[in-house]
């Protein structure tokens, strides 16, 4: 019986995961690097499963070896231990009946803007294009780092979820993960000019403006948050990748 | 668990030895369906119940760190499932030492080869122990391997761009304390604080058979005890406000010990902490190392998981030594080298 639910319970892990793999929801939660392990850790896991259910069905006839039901601990006493592999069991349903989303505006308003990693003065030239599209961790940088020195004179488009600051700011967010949404942590782009009236916590903005010098420090750690004007904007559906590394 | 197993007619039956009459009973089969239909009848609830944005941070935080350490518990359970069903144990009474007090630092060295994160060491050291391995030996390699592994030196090389020596006294660090606690354990460990249970199921089965039995027996193992760390490091992480850290940032020891102590808390992967750790700009180095030195060797996650494998009474013992020892050796080695 034992080998029989350890069997239903991996299938069960390795389905998901490769759903996840497939559908590329799994990029709300990890990032896409993690893919192709994703994708061999859930065929692993899945021909696990089978073989040992395949094990189960043809060899049943076998006499079993003594108790296996107790798996070397916990004997003898009437009641069974409880088996922790039921908690693979939890993960999964909540992957496949709430599928939580990506980390957003709640995350980014605890952590302090994190654009310390990225401290380089060695920046490339701004790619060609009018306007030119960049992510919000190499506008940060570059206005930051660079004073925004290769940003000067040029149209420039951003994306990202917004977030309200002290006193009426709004702040174009992004997070940036390394493995995973456990270290997921935000950069933030401060919005001035025209900015859109009516933004909620959350709403995913793209942005046309250009560079502006002025900062902010962020209240929860002191690094500077640059800004933006803005000239326009409109409303976005979230990108299917809505970290950026 | 008397419910699922009904014994009309025979009070106390539970407590008498198991007689050869079969009895019916509930089994875990249909129980583990019964669970998935009641799940599915329930979403509409769950998804209510969960719509608040700390709730979802929460869930998210949770799944990822399943998500992400699934890939490397893998492959540590296949390497373990290998350890134990393919390679002779006289195999490594040969490739180290026969004194313990050098085969610790020889185990702690080996850490270097296993490229992967802290998951994936629990089942190895766990197997590892059932092969003969002195236990020293073999928590030296849990403790060093997650740390001190090329990817991990190659990610923290990238998030300190300028800044070689934060690899080397990572490394250093990483590996005088796991030697240190391979050592304590010889001194002060008693045999009676592990618990590495025996496989009886594999002996008898064919070399193919016993290796699917142990993939399969440490999968769920290792999966199950992975599931109560994250949710504890999930837990932490919407409690623990990041602003209180801020606020010891400016004094050098409560920064070490804050640092530290973050580690712990978040559970972050071994080979995506050096650039969280590059972000906390407002910390002094020794402080980011100590981060670097306990993280891979003592957190939520990993505290389950080891208590899983070894037994609670180990980890209630092992870790918070872990802890000391690891912030003691990042201090020494970041006041020499930073």
């Amino acid at each position: 019986m034992r080998r029989e639910l350890h069997a239903l319970i991996l299938a069960l892990l390795g389905g998901t995961l490769l759903k996840l793999a497939l559908t590329g929801d799994y990029a709300r939660y990890v990032k896409p690097g993690i893919r192709p392990y994703l994708l061999t850790a859930s065929i692993v896991v899945l021909l696990v499963a089978g073989v040992t259910l395949w094990l189960a069905v043809t060899r049943r006839t076998v006499p079993a070896l003594p108790r296996e039901d107790d798996d070397g601990h916990g004997h003898g006493h009437g009641h069974r231990r409880f088996d922790v592999a039921w908690l693979l069991v939890l993960p999964m349903l909540v992957l496949l009946l709430i599928a939580p989303p990506a980390l957003g505006s709640y995350s980014a308003s605890r952590s302090g803007t994190a654009l310390g990693a990225a401290q380089t003065s060695d920046l490339p030239p701004l790619p060609d294009g009018d306007p030119v599209h960049l992510s919000v961790l190499d506008y940060a940088s570059r206005a930051v780092f660079d004073h925004g020195r290769s940003l000067q004179g040029r149209h420039l488009t951003l994306s990202g979820f917004v977030l309200s600051g002290d006193g009426g700011t709004w702040y174009l967010t992004r997070m940036v993960i390394t493995c995973c949404a456990a270290d997921a942590q935000p950069i933030k782009v401060g919005l001035t000019g025209t900015v859109p009236a009516g933004l909620k916590a959350n709403d995913w903005i793209k942005v046309t403006g250009s560079y502006v010098a002025r900062q902010d420090k962020d209240p929860v750690n002191g690094e500077a948050i640059p800004y933006l004007t803005v000239n326009s904007s409109a409303p976005i559906r979230a990108p299917a990748l809505q970290y950026e590394s | 668990m008397t419910m699922t197993r009904p014994a009309p007619g025979r009070p106390g039956a539970h407590a008498q030895p198991r007689s050869g009459a079969p009895r019916p009973r509930l089994g875990a089969v249909e129980l583990f369906i019964g669970l998935l239909l009641v799940a599915v009848l329930l979403r509409g609830w769950l998804v209510g119940a969960t719509t608040s944005a700390r709730a979802e941070t929460w869930l998210t935080i949770f799944v990822s760190i399943v998500i992400q350490a699934t890939p490397f518990v893998v492959l540590g359970t296949v390497v373990s499932a290998a350890i134990a069903a393919l390679v002779p144990p006289a195999f490594f009474a040969r490739a180290l030492p026969r004194r313990p007090v050098l085969a610790v630092p020889v185990a702690g060295v080996a850490g270097a080869i296993l490229p992967g994160c802290e998951c994936g060491s629990v089942p190895i050291a766990g197997a590892l122990i059932r092969r003969g391995v002195t236990p020293a030996a073999a928590l030296a390699f849990l403790l060093s391997a997650p740390a001190i592994n090329p990817v991990v030196l190659v990610a923290t090389a990238i998030a300190f761009p300028g800044r070689p020596q934060m690899v080397l006294a990572r490394l250093l660090a990483s590996l005088v304390a796991s030697v240190a606690m391979g050592w304590l354990w010889l001194r002060l460990g008693r045999a009676e604080w592990l618990r590495t249970p025996d496989r009886p199921e594999l002996a008898g089965l064919s070399r193919g058979a016993a290796f699917v039995a142990a993939c399969r027996t440490d999968l769920v193992q290792a999966g199950g005890y992975l599931v109560i760390g994250g949710l504890t490091a999930a837990t932490l992480n919407v409690l623990v406000p990041p602003k209180w850290l801020h606020l010891v940032a400016g004094q050098p020891v409560l920064a070490v010990i804050a640092l530290a102590a973050l580690a712990v808390v978040l559970s972050i992967c071994s080979e995506a902490d050096a650039f969280v750790a590059a972000s906390l700009t407002q910390f002094s180095l020794t402080a980011r190392l100590a981060f670097l030195v306990v993280g891979p060797m003592v957190d939520a996650k990993l505290f389950a998981m080891q208590a899983g494998a070894f037994g609670r009474r180990f980890a209630t013992r092992f870790a918070p030594a872990t802890f000391v020892v690891a912030v003691l050796a990042a201090v020494a080695v970041g006041t020499v080298l930073l």
